[in-house]
């Protein structure tokens, strides 16, 4: 049974985070907060403190009791702070304190390398803290000043490293797009409560709006939520303010705090809202078709690692949400059983990526730590000099290009095959998006991959492109500990999907009234989410062909053949050059996709600029991409924005007469608005 | 009984498909020689070649990484195991059932992933111009593969491979343009796949031209060995699917006899001498395509298969 | 009809819409009408196969007119125009093939959308294959808006009149008379057309139709 000790047990953990940040505020006071020491103790309280949340999520997930209810005396006198332990919450609740749990792990090797670390200890265990209440939230107040909490803790945290003047840009745009997601769920959530006022979730639960209201809270929360989830065009703060960030942070930004976003999503969506519309489902499918098509061929374009790594989140994110838009259509078209299995598969796809995401920013920050350097066109030869984090990284990059028989290729395979029996469906306009949808979810899949292999070929592979990557050294063993248990776990979801569907059975049932097939009873433990004879998938067998087949071709090789090896000069035609910018660059690698896509997305253009017979410059040859969402619609909101400011400033420079006389038309206006509405 | 069928149906097929590869290749290159009036090499000449290349010793490059010896290897066996996976020349596979055809798509997705980053490893220009080209290929080859995967799933409804034999064996599929779609799709597809003319040149040794070349240029030895097989059987992989899908007659159904797998064996290996003869036919009759033709000739493809998808969901119960 | 029967006339009639799709692919002018004819040889069996089916004689008639012209004499002499217009090797500047062959797609799935929400209560496979030819329609004016070339605008709109003639006789009972005045008026579009074509290229020295506006620009 999910009793009371389970919520109590995870509230209290929030507030020992929380202790813990004011403790680091107190710390950071009287000077201590500089010393490393201090930092490896707050982390791995921080870190311990994370996997007991975790290990109660993972148990309240798995026993799939009842909801448990708790109430705090804190916030609204007449509400108080209420928090509930479902299987939803449960399931999120153990994304972001196992997410929480490794970052603190890596973070206790890595936080080492800070300058400033008083500037991220207080805040790190408060967004750690805040992320948790958003989930348990169980009334509109709780879970908006949670939401806030979670937001400007991150502020703060992309602030970090404030002297970059890049990094302050950065975490501007995100405090504005921020305000802006609260803002939108504040107003969906005032709809939802409606003239009465009831800000519980299960006043709004009990009591689901009117079409048309709820079609417009539809759209409040794909704007709110997904703002801080990444959906294109509200993507713009993500790629800026999660690379700023230290790279533990910014594991957790990608990695966990999107999923909290997507959480808000579900939860009102699938929870609060009542029954869903077709139309809601076409504007998900449709936001994440393009979210996950625009977000990996902006992360093509990327030479800054970490920088690729957060537009592959915003592709990751689409991927999401063309599951939960499936989920839609099928739950709005009574179809339960496929309606979960859409569901499951953007369920374990959340789980994934805040697996391989965090790890591959972990390995980010490795590389960070030991070279200096983001770019890539400045790394390379990084497998022989950092051969754990390398075999990490790889794995990572091949978990997100959804290679079997890893993790990503599992919630990918399931999200297919939901795709395929969407057939069923009777809306016209499903019937032509749905096929649609799943071409380009099939070209991000095969986009990510070429994106991945670039990203580990050029940072990883071939010879070093500066100095720094030259004289790179292994990352500390922390840092390699935290990123060995995500491998571990990438693998090992990967191999045994069975089990993680059958865990998240509960909450697509709670999402939309379905269940799966049970996977447990399977043989060998292979999935079949319909029927045998119309798809199945089994990952451990999988592996163990590969790794049987190679073994037995190495083997069989090795004994009968030869085995001799000589190592000489790279051969590359016979004119091998030395200099090792003759290798291909990430900007050289990435020239054929940018032509084939760059000129629809990004109004790519090449300029070459060749100089004539006789001329001693050097010839020049520059890519020109262009954001063409940034250009069409932000810049004129910002050029508004600036415009009216520039009206408005003229109210600073009035005479005092002025001033009283339009408080005394403000006051007369009011009293007119009075006397004729009363 | 029935297992020990299975088992031996299944091993027999991961033997078979490893001896007859080199030879569909050696077939193709003779036709191909035959169709220029020249002699060409033996049938056997891939054979002997593997053979030779095994005992070789291997020529590492000095940078070479664990990755870059791994991978041959790795990219063997992917290869291998999807190409155990389809039915060649009888249906209900020990094993068929753990990976459907999207599964089979990504295998050699994996393959394709370590090639490019072995292609990378060294740091030489070529390996890193053909990795490029690489990736952007199938950047656009593995979603038309994927669409053609959903048309004959929605026929078929099933991503089994087994499955869609049997459908298009039954009587009730017809003649339907979809299937017609998927058919020229997946050929152009696995035209592209396989590196061969008007995609990649299989024999050139024009740098600046080269793709699939480019990347195992620096590889020697036993490596390039296992590198070419895994290269043969990818080309011997797409014959069987195109047969097992589009020409299944002939196939031993489960539960049959010696006498019927004969002739399913028979079939397989007549089935797979057209598809040479044609490939070859192909092959000879076109020019090699400009790199930057290539986009707009797998959107073709995909177009296609989008198409043939569209075309059946829109058909599917009619529209309310 | 039998399922069979059906089975092949909706296979060629999408036969036909894969032909108008190699069309919008294929760039190079001898290769563009050799797909033409081969284009008209779909139809030409296409329109067999229904006279074949429906014991309608007349349509035979209809099936030689479009194999003899359309696959024939205008591809041959098509050929020869290019030959003396020393055109036949140009390669002609698309719009670009990835997204002229997504528009197409979007004008398949519309013509779909539109025959099966008017003709909801005919049999299921005759409302598609009037898509089919609905959508051969369309693809054929995409490609007389896309084309620069004169010589791709007449085979575009050779195409379009191929759709046309596919639904006339898919639908039973359609007087010989009209097909024949349909064959005939083509083939005098032809003529017309082709003459013009060296008409324009005397005066101009180029058949690129961006021409024509540009001297209506000077003249303005």
């Amino acid at each position: 049974m999910m009793a009371a000790p389970a919520i109590s047990l995870l509230l209290a953990c929030v507030g020992g985070l929380l202790a813990l940040g004011l403790g680091a505020i107190g710390l950071a006071a009287i000077g201590l907060a500089r010393r490393p020491r201090t930092g490896a103790l707050i982390y791995a309280a921080s870190g311990i403190v994370s996997l007991i949340a975790a290990a109660v999520a993972l148990n309240a997930l798995l026993s799939a009791g009842p909801p448990a209810l708790a109430t705090l005396p804190l916030g609204l006198p007449w509400v108080g702070a209420r928090f509930r332990l479902d299987a939803l919450a449960a399931a999120f609740l153990l994304v972001v304190d196992l997410g929480g749990a490794v970052a603190s792990l890596y973070a206790i090797g890595y936080g080492a390398h800070e300058r400033e670390p008083q500037r991220i200890l207080p805040f790190y265990p408060v967004f750690l803290a805040a992320m948790n209440l958003v989930v348990l939230a169980d009334d509109a107040f709780g879970f908006l000043v949670a939401w806030e909490v979670m937001s400007i803790s991150s502020w703060a945290l992309v602030l970090a490293h404030h002297k970059d003047p890049a990094n302050r840009r950065a975490a501007h745009l995100y405090l504005v797009m921020a305000s802006f997601g609260a803002l939108c769920l504040l107003l969906g959530f005032g709809l939802l409560a409606g003239p009465g006022g009831g800000y519980g979730f299960d006043a709004m639960r009990g009591h689901p709006p009117a079409a048309g209201v709820a079609g417009l809270v539809f759209g409040l929360t794909i704007l709110g939520a997904g703002s801080k989830a990444g959906l294109v065009p509200l993507h713009v703060w993500l790629p800026q303010a999660h690379p700023a960030a230290p790279s533990h942070v910014s594991a957790l930004m990608s990695g966990v705090m999107t999923k909290v976003a997507i959480y808000a999503f579900i939860r009102i969506v699938f929870d609060l809202l009542g029954p869903p519309q077709v139309w809601w489902s076409v504007v998900a499918l449709l936001l994440g078709a393009f979210t996950a098509v625009l977000g990996v061929l902006y992360a093509m374009m990327q030479t800054d690692l970490k920088r690729l790594l957060a537009y592959s989140t915003v592709e990751n994110v689409g991927v999401i949400f063309i599951g939960l838009g499936l989920a839609l259509a099928f739950k709005a078209e009574n179809l339960a059983l496929a309606a979960a299995l859409a569901a499951t598969a953007a369920l374990f796809h959340v789980l994934n990526h805040s697996l391989f995401k965090s790890l591959l920013f972990m390995g980010s920050g490795a590389v960070q730590g030991a070279t200096g350097e983001r770019d890539l066109e400045r790394l390379g030869g990084l497998i022989g000099r950092m051969p754990q984090t390398a075999f990490a990284f790889l794995v990572g990059a091949m978990a997100i290009a959804a290679l079997p028989p890893l993790n990503g290729f599992a919630s990918e395979w399931l999200t297919f095959q939901a795709v395929l029996v969407s057939p069923l469906l009777g809306t016209t306009a499903l019937k032509f998006l749905v096929p649609a949808v799943g071409a380009m979810l099939a070209l991000a899949a095969a986009l990510t991959a070429a994106a991945m292999v670039r990203a580990f070929g050029v940072g990883f592979l071939g010879r070093p492109r500066s100095p720094a990557a030259q004289a790179a050294r292994e990352t500390d063993r922390w840092s390699r500990a935290a990123m060995f248990v995500l491998v571990g776990l990438c693998l090992a979801v990967g191999v045994l999907p069975g089990l993680v569907i059958d865990a998240l059975s509960p909450v697509a049932q709670a999402m939309t009234a379905g269940r799966m097939p049970v996977q447990a009873g399977q043989a060998w433990l292979s999935i079949v989410p319909i029927a045998e004879s119309r798809s199945s998938y089994n990952g451990l067998l999988v592996l163990v062909f590969i790794a049987a087949s190679a073994g037995l071709a190495a083997l069989a090789i090795h004994r009968f053949a030869s085995r001799a090896v000589r190592r000489a000069p790279a051969w590359d035609c016979g004119f091998p050059d030395p200099s090792p910018l003759t290798q291909y660059s990430a900007g050289g690698f990435a020239q054929p996709i940018r032509r084939v896509f760059g000129g629809f997305a990004f109004a790519a253009r090449d300029v070459v600029d060749m100089p004539g017979p006789g001329e001693l410059r050097p010839a020049r040859f520059t890519a020109i991409v262009r954001d063409r969402i940034w250009e069409t619609l932000y810049v004129p909101i910002e050029l508004a924005i600036g415009y009216a400011a520039d009206r408005l400033n003229r109210l600073q420079f009035l005479t005092i007469r002025l001033y009283l006389g339009l408080v005394f038309l403000a006051l007369v206006g009011l009293l007119l608005v009075l006397a004729i509405w009363v | 009984m029935g297992l020990i069928r299975d088992l031996a149906i299944q091993g027999v097929q991961m033997l078979l498909v490893l001896a007859l590869a080199p030879l569909l290749t050696g077939w193709v290159r003779k036709v191909k020689a035959r169709l220029t009036r020249r002699r060409g090499p033996p049938l056997l000449q891939p054979y002997r070649d593997l053979w030779r290349l095994m005992r070789k010793e291997v020529v590492l490059a000095e940078n070479a990484s664990w990755l870059f010896r791994a991978a041959p290897y790795l990219i063997f066996a992917a290869t291998w195991v999807a190409a155990a996976l389809a039915p060649t020349f009888a249906t209900g596979l020990m094993f068929s059932w753990s990976a459907d055809l999207i599964a089979i798509t990504a295998l050699l997705g994996s393959a394709r992933f370590f090639l490019a980053l072995a292609g990378m490893d060294v740091g030489t220009s070529f390996g890193g111009i053909g990795s490029s080209r690489e990736v952007m290929i199938a950047s656009l080859a593995e979603p038309a593969m994927i669409m053609i995967v959903f048309s004959l799933a929605l026929l078929a409804h099933s991503t089994q491979l087994s499955t869609i034999a049997a459908y298009t064996l039954s009587s009730n599929v017809g003649l339907r343009v979809t299937l017609a779609m998927a058919l020229v799709a997946i050929l152009m597809v696995a035209v592209a796949e396989n590196g061969r003319i008007p995609i990649d040149n299989p024999s050139t040794h024009l740098e600046l031209t080269m793709v699939h070349e480019a990347m195992i240029l620096e590889y020697s030895g036993r490596h390039l060995a296992v590198l070419e097989l895994a290269n043969f059987l990818k080309l011997l992989l797409y014959v069987s699917l195109i047969a097992c899908v589009f020409v299944p007659w002939g196939l031993a159904p489960v539960g049959s006899g010696a006498l019927a797998a004969l002739i399913g064996l028979g079939a397989y290996v007549g089935k797979l001498a057209v598809g040479g003869v044609l490939l070859g036919v192909f092959e000879t009759s076109l020019a090699k395509m400009r790199v930057f033709r290539v986009p707009d000739y797998l959107g073709a493809a995909l177009m296609l298969g989008l198409l043939g998808a569209l075309l059946l969901f829109v058909s599917r119960g009619g529209l309310r | 009809m039998t399922g069979l029967s059906f089975d092949v006339a909706h296979l060629l009639a999408g036969g036909l819409v894969l032909m108008s799709f190699t069309l919008l692919y294929q760039d190079r002018l001898s290769a563009l009408i050799n797909v033409f004819a081969l284009h008209a040889l779909v139809l030409a069996l296409a329109v067999a196969w229904q006279a074949y089916v429906q014991h309608a004689p007349h349509l035979y008639v209809t099936a030689v007119i479009a194999l003899a012209f359309k696959a024939i004499v205008i591809p041959l002499a098509l050929h020869r125009i290019i030959r003396q217009l020393g055109i036949h090797r140009e390669i002609e500047t698309v719009v670009g093939v990835g997204p002229a062959m997504l528009v197409g797609i979007g004008l398949v799935a519309l013509s779909m959308v539109v025959m099966l929400r008017v003709t909801e209560d005919a049999d299921r496979l005759a409302r598609e294959d009037l898509a089919f030819a609905l959508s051969v329609v369309l693809l054929g004016l995409l490609m007389m808006v896309i084309r620069r070339n004169a010589v791709g605008l007449i085979i575009g709109f050779m195409s379009l009149e191929n759709g046309l003639v596919l639904a006339a006789a898919g639908a039973k009972g359609m007087p010989l008379v009209v097909e024949i005045s349909v064959a005939f008026s083509v083939l005098i579009a032809f003529i017309v057309i082709g003459v013009f074509l060296f008409r324009i290229r005397e005066r101009f020295e180029t058949i690129d139709i961006e021409a024509l506006d540009r001297f209506r620009e000077a003249r303005e």
